[in-house]
């Protein structure tokens, strides 16, 4: 009896500090900042407004130079229509979407927006002052 | 005549009284905690404010639902205040009481905001921003173009004029569905073009 309890808190023991020692050798993300420090100071990257981006290569879908914090694209209705519709573009002075996105799957031209466009931010980004984190050839 | 200054003294007391907790009254119900008090405006249009620029922005000034939704000046603010009673009687009756009935009478809320806000030059709006104090080269490029003076404050009597709600709509809460036809073919909403912008509209 008394020897087993012996055997149990020598195993126990021995597991603990391989622990102990393996938790060291984990080393944290946080690095060799304290918990109660701020780890690193946190870099803000601020959208780039202006009046258009050149675009890459031809059919690249345009950049968005505006904030669109304000619109939404829903069920029920789709804010940016409200200046790049056929219909309202002249008056609020943005320009068009283009005619391909009046078109159906089969070529059709249609009068309201293409549901193959309706999620405009599917192809169409805003951008950040920010360096891509991996390096593109494209 | 012992009895009649009596009288006098208790209807003075009376009208105090009364006057205060009219006052009082006016401004209890002046406040986001009552607007929201209803579960109507909690989950639906307080929601979608909380989304938005006049809730949370660089400046931390903040619009309430009276900022927007009720004048400032004491008259126009018992006018509204009447006309409201109408929502109490909605209220009872449960016109809006499930998000479906709500998005289905949205658009005739709005509209009625609408005009009233079209109808008083954007008031509420003017009570926070002022052209006078609006830096148009710190805005962005699409705002300072479309903030010529002329077009929405009528300084050089050029006509027809704009006043913020023409433009801003659906600043607060999620637009209707439909509300672009319906505004069109309102003849007090519908926004009239300028020589310049039908010239371009013609090319
Ligand atoms: C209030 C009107 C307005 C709204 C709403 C709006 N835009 Fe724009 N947009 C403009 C204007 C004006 C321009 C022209 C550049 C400028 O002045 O910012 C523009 C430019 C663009 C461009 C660049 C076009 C080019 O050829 O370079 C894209 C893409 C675009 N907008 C997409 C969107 C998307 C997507 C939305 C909805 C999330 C949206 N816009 C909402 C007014 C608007
Ligand atoms: C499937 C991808 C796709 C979607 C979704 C899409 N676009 Fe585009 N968009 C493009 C491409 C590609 C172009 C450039 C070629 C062209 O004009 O067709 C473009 C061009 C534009 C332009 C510039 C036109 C010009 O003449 O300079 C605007 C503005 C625009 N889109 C707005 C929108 C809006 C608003 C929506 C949402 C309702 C939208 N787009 C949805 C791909 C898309
Ligand atoms: C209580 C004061 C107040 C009232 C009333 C008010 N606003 Fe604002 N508004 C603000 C503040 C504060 C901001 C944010 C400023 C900032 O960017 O820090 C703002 C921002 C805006 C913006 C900019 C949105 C953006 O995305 O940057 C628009 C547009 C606007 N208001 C329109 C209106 C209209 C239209 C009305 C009337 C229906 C109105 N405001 C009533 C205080 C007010
Ligand atoms: C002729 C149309 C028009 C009128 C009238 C108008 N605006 Fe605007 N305003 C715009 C457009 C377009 C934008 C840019 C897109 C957006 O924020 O919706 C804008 C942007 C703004 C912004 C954000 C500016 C920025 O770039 O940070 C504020 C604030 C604003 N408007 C307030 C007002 C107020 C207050 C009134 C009434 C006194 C008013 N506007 C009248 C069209 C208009
Ligand atoms: C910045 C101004 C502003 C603030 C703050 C604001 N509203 Fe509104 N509200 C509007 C405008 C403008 C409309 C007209 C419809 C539209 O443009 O979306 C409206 C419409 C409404 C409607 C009609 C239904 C609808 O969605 O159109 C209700 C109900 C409403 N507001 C309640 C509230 C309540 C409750 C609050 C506070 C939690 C509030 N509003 C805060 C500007 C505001």
């Amino acid at each position: 009896m008394r020897k087993s309890n012996l055997g149990t808190a020598i195993i126990l023991s021995v597991l603990l500090s391989v622990f102990v020692t393996s938790a060291y050798a984990v080393g944290s993300l946080r690095g060799e900042y304290d918990l109660d420090k701020e780890s690193k100071t946190f870099e803000k990257k601020k959208q780039i407004k202006n009046k258009g981006f050149d675009r890459n290569y031809t059919l690249q879908p345009p950049l968005i130079p505006h904030s669109i914090e304000k619109d939404k694209v829903t069920l029920k209705g789709n804010t940016c229509m409200k200046c790049h519709s056929a219909k309202n573009f002249q008056k609020e002075k943005a320009p068009k979407a283009g005619d391909s996105h009046y078109l159906d799957r089969d070529g059709k031209v249609l009068s309201k927006i293409s549901s193959r466009r309706y999620f405009c931010m599917q192809c169409h980004v805003p951008q950040l002052d920010a360096q891509p984190l991996v390096d593109n050839n494209f | 005549m012992n009895s009649k200054i009596k009288l006098l003294a208790i209807g003075i007391v009376i009208g105090v009284i009364g006057w205060g907790g009219f006052n009082w009254s006016l401004a209890l119900t002046n406040t986001e905690e009552f607007c929201i008090s209803c579960h109507e405006m909690e989950a639906n249009v307080y929601k979608e404010l909380q989304e938005t620029v006049h809730w949370s922005n660089r400046t931390g000034v903040r619009a309430t639902c009276p900022d927007c939704h009720v004048p400032k000046d004491w008259m126009h603010k018992v006018v509204r205040k009447i006309k409201a009673s109408k929502e109490l009687y909605h209220k009872m009756l449960g016109t809006i009481d499930t998000p479906e009935k709500f998005d289905e009478y949205r658009l005739t809320m709005a509209m009625s905001e609408w005009k009233r806000m079209k109808e008083t030059d954007s008031r509420e709006c003017r009570n926070c921003h002022n052209f006078a104090s609006m830096n148009l080269d710190k805005q962005e490029e699409r705002s300072a173009e479309r903030h010529e003076p002329h077009l929405w404050e009528v300084t050089d009597g050029k006509e027809p004029s704009r006043t913020c709600i023409d433009c801003h709509k659906g600043i607060a809460h999620t637009l209707p569905q439909g509300w672009e036809e319906a505004v069109d073919n309102d003849p007090l909403l519908k926004v009239e073009l300028t020589k310049e912008e039908k010239e371009a509209l013609a090319e």
